[in-house]
């Protein structure tokens, strides 16, 4: 029988850790992804930068990227994770790979989101003498801040679901509860009360990026 | 103000060469609207595009008031670019701005202060009669609107030309005449020069006082539409002034075109034509319009006899009224 008066601090432990991976892992993507983005859009042909050899090799790295399962990037970064925690258990140690894993998805979804920006405004930042940079910045992100904000939605309900699985090699969480208590102590209910907050997680942030998305579209 | 010279654009497409312009000159006075015609294809975009270089020219120089722009480094060719305004065909607006948003950028980067550039997005708005829609974005606008705050936003940094690429191909007939006489006003009013590619006849008719032909990157023809339409081999004045329909030909008649321009002599040309060469001059098709602000008419004489009237032919080429004999 599962004892529910000494799970509840185990189940809310686990949550805010989950809420702390996955929000310190948002800030770093963001902070890493972002320019990426740009850089990926702006330096392809015949765009603002067009630099395709630099293109290609950015290409290349992100798609090796995307394509690594993150289970082997999990492990892989194991070294890094290292040198800049210190450990590789906990919470804090699983932004690494978590971040690591995001930031090329989350490129590809900004350099999705600014391709749909119509070249035309770009022209007509220019033609009234923008730099490069002037377009960028003021023109070409908050003309595709919907769809930024779109794809940030999807990357940190992948970053939840990326979490789960950091936490079962030790990054705790509601993944590393999961696989504890549900699957190692044979207790499904507390799986599946750990699925139930997942869902919701994923459901409010979703709910929450939909809305904002529209909020500031003005199309 | 602009002289292009020799301007040709060779665009590379999968291995092919495309021509998109072959040695174009042009040049557009000041304080005079230019109108580009030609039809899709025919390289009018490209040569907008060139003006301000959002396109590098492939070889040639494009002058703006004497000055070559067309090898400047980039900080010189920023400065360049403001110093013409462009509109587009689908306006270009920025969604993510208001409208007073989207008049105020090119104030904005250029540096110029919150409160000064307020005062001067009112003016501009006032300008094309859009002040009450400052704070509405462009998805709330009709494209009548939107052109105009295009237009205003090209405006903002006071620019000594407005290049205009199809401004109103994109809109209705009613909307496009509204448009065509606020870009008429500013051009009065401003001293505004214009530069304007379209492939309808009529916004030239409307607004242009000078017009180019283009077609496969080559200027076809050009000059001051005055001109061009009393020159009846002119292809322009054929668009411009379509020739009359007339009764089918008779062997036994003589079939001749006049245009007749304010340029043309004064007085009653045909009736002295009738007295003093004796011929039952019969006027049998005609059409009149207002063709850069002028009232420009083109009438079928019917003379009988199928030749000679030498004389009288003569009579009317000294008249200015170009008699062209039409053969069937």
């Amino acid at each position: 029988m599962t004892d529910w008066t000494t799970l509840r601090p185990v189940l809310w432990e686990a949550t805010v850790e989950t809420l702390y991976m996955v929000a310190v892992s948002t800030v770093f993507t963001l902070l890493v992804g972002l320019p990426l983005g740009v850089l990926l859009y702006a330096t392809a042909r015949g765009r603002l930068l067009a630099a395709p050899a630099l293109h290609r090799v950015l290409g290349a790295v992100v798609n090796v990227g995307r394509s690594l399962p993150f289970i082997i990037l999990l492990v892989a970064v194991v070294p890094v994770t290292r040198a800049i925690v210190g450990t590789t258990i906990g919470a804090t140690a699983a932004v690494v790979p978590l971040t690591i894993g995001a930031i090329p998805f989350f490129a590809r979804l900004v350099e999705a989101g600014l391709r749909e920006v119509d070249r035309g405004k770009v022209d007509a930042a220019l033609a009234v003498g923008s730099t490069d940079w002037q377009v960028l910045s003021r023109v070409l992100v908050p003309e595709a801040l919907p769809a930024l904000v779109a794809g940030l939605t999807v990357t940190v309900v992948a970053l939840i679901s990326y979490s789960a699985m950091a936490g079962a090699v030790g990054g705790g969480g509601l993944g590393d509860l999961a696989i504890r208590y549900g699957y190692q102590r044979f207790q499904t209910d507390v799986t599946v009360v750990t699925v139930v907050l997942l869902v919701a997680i994923v459901q409010v942030l979703q709910f929450a990026g939909d809305a904002l998305a529209r909020r500031l579209s003005h199309r | 103000m602009i002289e292009v010279r020799e301007l040709s654009k060779v665009y590379r497409r999968a291995g092919r060469e495309i021509r998109a312009l072959d040695g174009v000159d042009l040049t557009v006075r000041q304080g005079e609207v230019f109108g580009v015609v030609g039809q899709s294809g025919a390289g009018k975009s490209t040569l907008v595009r060139c003006v301000n270089l959002l396109e590098r020219p492939t070889g040639g120089t494009v002058r703006l008031d004497g000055q070559v722009v067309t090898d400047l480094p980039p900080a010189e060719l920023r400065r360049q670019r403001r110093r013409v305004g462009m509109v587009f065909q689908q306006f270009n607006l920025f969604d993510s701005r208001t409208v007073a948003g989207n008049v105020g950028y090119p104030l904005e980067i250029a540096g110029v202060g919150r409160r000064e550039r307020a005062r001067r997005v009112g003016d501009l708005l006032e300008l094309v009669g859009l002040d009450e829609r400052a704070r509405a974005f462009p998805a709330e606008l009709s494209g009548g609107q939107k052109q105009r705050v295009g237009i205003a936003r090209a405006l903002a940094a006071d620019p000594a030309v407005l290049l205009s690429d199809e401004a109103t191909s994109a809109l209705d007939p009613e909307t496009t005449t509204s448009i065509l006489r606020l870009l008429r006003d500013l051009n009065q009013r401003l001293g505004l020069t214009i530069l304007l590619i379209t492939h309808e006849m009529g916004v030239v008719k409307e607004i242009c006082d000078s017009v180019a032909l283009l077609r496969a990157g080559r200027v076809v023809e050009s000059g001051p539409i005055g001109e061009l339409v009393a020159r009846p081999d002119s292809v322009l004045a054929r668009d411009l002034l379509p020739a009359p329909p007339g009764r089918p030909a008779r062997e036994d008649r003589l079939v001749v075109d006049v245009t007749v321009t304010p340029a043309a002599a004064d007085g009653p040309v045909l009736a002295t034509l009738v007295r003093r060469f004796d011929v039952d001059v019969e006027v049998v098709g005609g059409s009149l319009e207002t063709v850069g602000g002028q009232r420009v008419g083109r009438l079928q004489l019917e003379l009988p006899g199928a030749g000679g009237h030498a004389e009288a032919l003569a009579y009317l080429e000294r008249a200015g009224l170009r008699p062209v004999v039409v053969t069937s």
